[in-house]
């Protein structure tokens, strides 16, 4: 038998973990009118389900020599400071079973304090900051956390419908540890007055938007330097441990 | 006690200055045995191009295996990446340099045909896209493949599969919507 097809013997099924499928009332629906950008980017069709096996539940491992020394820091990538409020952003990666996920790749990246981004396509007339670059990456540690130190990214308008404005946002990326955890989503600030406005938060299911809410927690604060916000990340959970079977056992 | 999964949001379309890599492309490196180019172009429902996607690609090695714990069939070495990443440029192409990777067992005794998952992100998608590209120099395997197998229409199948190229090339177009509109699945 070939070493490529190993793991087929009678008698030794290949046992993979299961992950669970996409809980409804989570993610946005792709075809999401309110954001005109959906309009001609969204499939017609329906999707064809693809059951997990081996390629879906294992996922790159990424991030060894790719993190450098001030990659979680976007304040101190440039020989000044950027202007701005000053903030730390820390929380958890966990799965949906409430485990943590370590060793993960976590990408971040964001408007400086004016509302503008570094890139070429940004044409709001907000000043760069020269201290500013505004991406960010690390790993997460043996319980699960990432720390980022960075400024509040600004509100800015964009030409969705008639002066649209983005509340303040960082974008995050994720791998977790499997190709069916993969998430890109975006980080929010509680209380943003914009929220009822965006139809990109909108587009959320209503009862999982606070989910993308980070929340102010003064034990983060480190006083008379910077401000402190929380948000935990949770990727798709594991189905429950399947039981053993008796030919498995055989 | 489970915990409500964090809801995806649209890539949008500054990503760059975050999440591309110099050698994000390069699943292998240039002078790999075996090495193509696999690529193509992200269109929309009206066939222009779509210049600010992120195509993901994750695949097993040569031989059919992941370096990743979860693999039961055990460790590998060789530190081969298996992972690619590419920004479309302004005609919406994309590409990246791998290696054909091995067939795969199944749970059920079965073998999937030699294969790429694929994640398409884009301003405008609220959502991560997934789809797959099969190799057309297996026909024999993907007539075997039980993904592909699930698929009815052999046009809609067929969307799946990679297209010769020229020497060492493939071409995959990821068309979001429309006629031709690429299958894509729910995981």
């Amino acid at each position: 038998m070939s070493d490529t097809l190993k793991g087929r013997q009678p008698g030794s099924r290949l046992r993979l973990p299961g992950y669970r499928p996409e809980e409804p009332g989570t993610h946005p629906p792709l075809d999401h009118p309110d954001y005109r950008s959906t309009r001609l980017r969204h499939p017609s069709q329906p999707l064809v389900p693809l059951p997990h096996r081996l390629t879906e539940v294992t996922g790159p491992l990424l991030g060894e020599g790719r993190v450098g020394e001030t990659d979680h820091d976007l304040t101190a990538q440039h020989p000044g400071e950027p202007l701005g409020e000053r903030i730390i952003v820390t929380g958890r990666v966990l799965d949906g079973d409430g485990r943590p996920i370590p060793g993960t790749l976590v990408e971040v990246w964001q408007a400086n304090a004016g509302g503008r981004y570094r890139h070429d396509g940004d044409r709001h007339p907000a000043p760069l900051d020269p201290n500013f670059s505004g991406a960010g990456r690390c790993l997460t540690d043996a319980e699960g956390h990432f720390r980022f130190v960075t400024v509040k990214p600004g509100a800015y308008p964009w030409k969705n419908h008639p002066n649209a404005w983005r509340p303040a946002h960082i974008h995050f990326s994720l791998f977790g540890r499997a190709f069916t955890q993969r998430l890109i989503t975006q980080m929010y600030f509680p209380g943003d007055p914009l929220f009822p406005f965006d139809p990109i938060l909108g587009s959320v299911p209503e009862a999982a938007r606070e989910r993308l809410v980070s929340r102010l927690d003064m034990d983060l604060t480190t006083p008379e330097w910077a401000l402190g916000y929380r948000w935990d990340i949770v990727l798709r959970g594991r189905r429950a441990t399947p039981l053993e079977d008796e030919e498995d056992d055989a | 006690m489970t915990h409500p999964p964090t809801p995806s949001q649209t890539i949008g379309p500054f990503f760059a200055v975050g999440i591309c890599w110099p050698d994000g492309p390069d699943v292998v490196g240039e002078d790999t045995p075996g090495a193509r180019r696999i690529g193509g172009r992200v269109l929309d429902g009206a066939g222009d191009p779509v210049p600010d996607a992120l195509v993901e690609t994750w695949q097993a090695d040569p031989q059919g295996r992941f370096a990743h714990p979860d693999d039961p069939r055990g460790p590998v070495s060789g530190g081969f990446r298996g992972f690619g990443r590419c920004p479309t440029d302004a005609q919406g192409r994309w590409a990246v340099r791998t290696v054909k990777p091995g067939p795969l067992p199944t749970p059920d005794a079965g073998t999937e045909a030699p294969h790429l998952d694929v994640s398409v992100f884009a301003r405008g998608l609220l959502h991560r896209l997934v789809t797959r590209i099969y190799f057309p120099d297996e026909p024999d395997a993907n007539a075997a493949d039980p993904l592909l197998a699930s698929i009815a229409d052999p046009q809609v199948r067929a969307r799946l599969v990679a297209v010769p190229d020229g020497d060492d090339r493939l071409r995959f177009d990821i068309r979001l919507q429309g006629d031709q509109e690429t299958p894509f699945l729910a995981i």
